[in-house]
């Protein structure tokens, strides 16, 4: 039984990246590609009838998670009290910006609600590859099976261990690398014109950051952080990194076929 | 450690707090938004349906809100009671997963196709997409309170061998008793908000001597599903829950009564200040023998003070949850009155004229939202000192690894955000109600003129 939830909250999890990964990575390259006000309004119609369906995936993979594996969420989201918190804060601020971003016409009302918008969106792109890679490299549970993890100790993988290190932090950036390159390629199927060619060749250039890091971090997660010998390196570790792998696999090449199956 | 404890209270309650100003109002938008397009659908009246579109806005822009201040709603359960999540996941997290799932896809996907679809769906269509958007959103609020019902009444559930509580029936967890009471109590005071600000903003309309056709539809609309669900709210609801309290926490009816020592025939106290230090209420203003009625039906019934409890099984806030009651049911009275009364000259024909009413209509809007906050107030303090009444305690159920300096630090946070929300709310609804329901174009870009660069 425990078997199928898993897989339930993995598929759900992974469904997550997958939709609200193109819609973040939309807001993570809003400013790049869209420069005047016709622009970024259709950044922003091509995600505005399907955002907050996406979003929908988080909170269904967070109920699940909550009644199938009632631990588990109970000392996760304790341990990553902060990290979670600061999220929550930027969803709020993200979502206030789509929704209200098109109620007035100013020169000062849009470009205030754009710049949240792509700032909450590359936040959040890089928080959620930290969190990914907090949970590979493990946390010290206490005997109870309970963690506090604080931001950051001393950024290194060690006993003490902080949300964020050079591993998180490496992670976190392939993460948004990879999410640019998602919402790009969104983008540029969706949209015409300036803002299409522009997302076309930020997408292309992204790919070559992506397969660089997507390397690099394997060998690390592989090789690296194992050598430090602090993580509790139990079959659940093993099973996530082979997880994570499939996903930013997924990340990699599902954009190119995925989004016309996708549209609603 | 109690500092802690408090601290992760306040998270709560203030998060809490904030997230219901905006599903109260949508909840019982939605029904009203049904009784428009259903005048639209039967009269062909195209009025009505322009109506719905204004309405529809508000609601938007409130579903917004509700949606961004709900999501660390369903977080909280783990990041700040995660003693609490570990023990009794299995049960509520059946009920909040399925409130995310369903009703918030049914809410958020209809809702767009009723906001942005109405020329590609047709009337009825339309129509439809209206009333899932009611069904959705009701549902949501059911699945919400029938996890706070579980906790207040505990049903359906069995203590495993690891100290868990496992769901023993689905079907007991959703019917209980204490669900269906309050869910009907709830939804009748959020129906409440919604009548109260239609008719607020109608009665501004005819005030001002604008959009005067729009004016009367509101002020009507919310007069008249507004004076069913005053006395609903009373009666049945209101009265059976009170008999439920009585006979499921009577530790908690005696502290919202104000009544410390257990009496023959006990007074209904309308005024009156509690001293939990020498156990009298100061200040009394009562009605004789009227508690005992009210609870039990008999005028002399033995009613239990608070000494008939031992000290630790008194709720922890007296003094607040006293005040919470008194102040829910005085705004309940007051809102028969005022919907009576309104009805009445509607009856007569004489409200649209009746400037004094309509004057009393709009200044009631922040009513309904002080009497819903305080009804919850009522019943989440009046739980206390118990998470899960009879089975938990409050201080057994937070994150025993989350410190009181990181929970303050994150509620003075979620406290300058809220505030910044609170005036984009107030600045944007009070924008669509100056625009008006009139969908002429001109008018809405030359109100947007004075900000427009262009």
């Amino acid at each position: 039984m425990g078997t199928i939830w898993f897989c339930l909250v993995a598929l759900m999890i992974g469904m997550y990246v997958l939709l609200d990964g193109f819609d973040l990575g939309a807001g993570a390259i809003h400013l790049l590609v869209a420069k005047t006000d016709d622009e970024r309004r259709q950044v922003l119609a091509s995600i505005g009838p399907v955002w907050d369906g996406n979003e929908v995936w988080l909170i269904a993979a967070g109920g699940t998670l909550y009644f199938a594996f009632p631990a588990l969420y109970a000392s996760g989201f304790s341990g990553f009290y902060l990290p979670l918190m600061m999220v929550l804060w930027l969803l709020i601020l993200r979502g206030a910006s789509i929704e209200f971003r098109n109620h007035i016409h100013s020169e000062v009302w849009e470009p205030l609600w754009d710049f949240v918008f792509c700032a909450s969106s590359v936040l959040l792109a890089v928080f959620f590859g930290a969190a990914l890679a907090n949970v590979v490299r493990g946390v010290p549970l206490d005997a109870s099976g309970y963690f506090f993890e604080p931001l950051w100790t001393n950024f290194q993988v060690g006993e003490q261990t902080g949300i964020l290190d050079w591993y998180t932090i490496l992670v976190g950036v392939l993460s948004l690398l990879a999410l640019v390159m998602h919402g790009s390629l969104w983008v540029q199927m969706k949209t015409s014109g300036a803002v299409s060619e522009r997302a076309a060749k930020l997408g292309a250039r992204s790919w070559w950051g992506v397969l660089m890091f997507t390397a690099l971090i394997t060998a690390f997660t592989l090789f690296g952080i194992s050598c430090n010998a602090f993580t509790i390196v139990s079959p659940l570790c093993i099973l996530l990194s082979t997880i994570s792998c499939f996903l930013f696999l997924v990340h990699l090449f599902a954009p190119t076929f995925a989004p016309a199956r996708l549209t609603i | 450690m109690s500092h802690a404890l408090d601290v992760h209270r306040w998270h709560f309650a203030f998060t809490i707090t904030f997230h219901y100003i905006f599903p109260q109002l949508t909840m019982g938008l939605a029904l009203l938004l049904v009784y428009l397009k259903t005048k639209a659908l039967r009269t062909g009246d195209e009025h009505y349906n322009r109506a719905a579109r204004f309405w529809a806005r508000i609601f938007g822009i409130n579903f917004a809100l509700g949606v961004v201040t709900g999501i660390p709603m369903e977080f909280q359960f783990g990041t700040n009671w995660a003693a609490f999540s570990r023990t009794a996941g299995g049960v509520i997290g059946q009920t909040l997963a399925m409130e995310g799932v369903f009703s918030f896809f049914l809410e958020s996907s209809f809702l767009g196709i009723f906001l942005f679809g109405e020329k590609r769906l047709g009337r009825m269509g339309h129509w439809f997409s209206g009333f899932a958007v009611f069904l959705g959103s009701w549902l949501s609020g059911f699945f919400i309170v029938a996890t706070d019902a579980w906790m207040q009444h505990p049903v359906g559930y069995r203590m495993a061998a690891n100290g868990t509580i496992e769901l023993a029936s689905f079907w007991d967890l959703l019917l209980n008793r204490w669900a269906l009471w309050q869910y009907a109590h709830t939804m009748l005071g959020a129906v409440q908000t919604g009548c109260f600000v239609m008719a607020a903003v109608g009665a501004f309309y005819l005030l001002t001597k604008r959009d005067e056709a729009y004016g009367r539809t509101f002020v009507k609309a919310g007069v008249l599903v507004g004076v069913i669900a005053a006395v609903l709210q009373l009666f049945p609801s209101g009265d059976a829950q009170g008999k439920m309290v009585a006979e499921q926490q009577p530790a908690t009816l005696a502290a919202m009564e104000g009544l410390f020592h257990s009496e023959q025939g006990a007074a209904l106290v309308i005024l009156g200040q509690p001293d939990v230090e020498k156990h009298q209420l100061d200040n009394p203003l009562a009605v004789p023998k009227m508690l005992s009625f009210l609870t039990y039906k008999k005028w002399s019934a033995n009613v239990r003070g608070l000494e008939d409890f031992p000290r630790d099984q008194w709720p922890d806030y007296i003094p607040l949850l006293y005040y919470s009651y008194h102040v829910m049911v005085g705004l309940g009275t007051i809102f028969i009155g005022v919907m009576a009364l309104a009805a009445l000259l509607l009856w007569r024909g004489k409200l649209y004229e009746s400037r004094w009413m309509l004057w009393g209509l709009m200044l009631c809007v922040p009513l309904p939202y002080i009497a819903n906050t305080a009804g919850w107030m009522t019943a989440e303090l009046g739980r206390q000192p118990w998470l899960i009444y009879g089975l938990m305690r409050t201080a057994a159920g937070v994150s025993p690894r989350v410190g009181g300096g990181n929970v303050l630090f994150t509620l003075i946070g979620f406290m300058g955000m809220y505030s910044v929300l609170a005036i984009l709310w107030l600045f944007l609804v009070w924008r669509e109600i100056e625009l008006g329901p009139d969908p002429d174009e001109s008018r809405r870009r030359s109100a947007e003129l004075p900000l427009a660069a262009d």
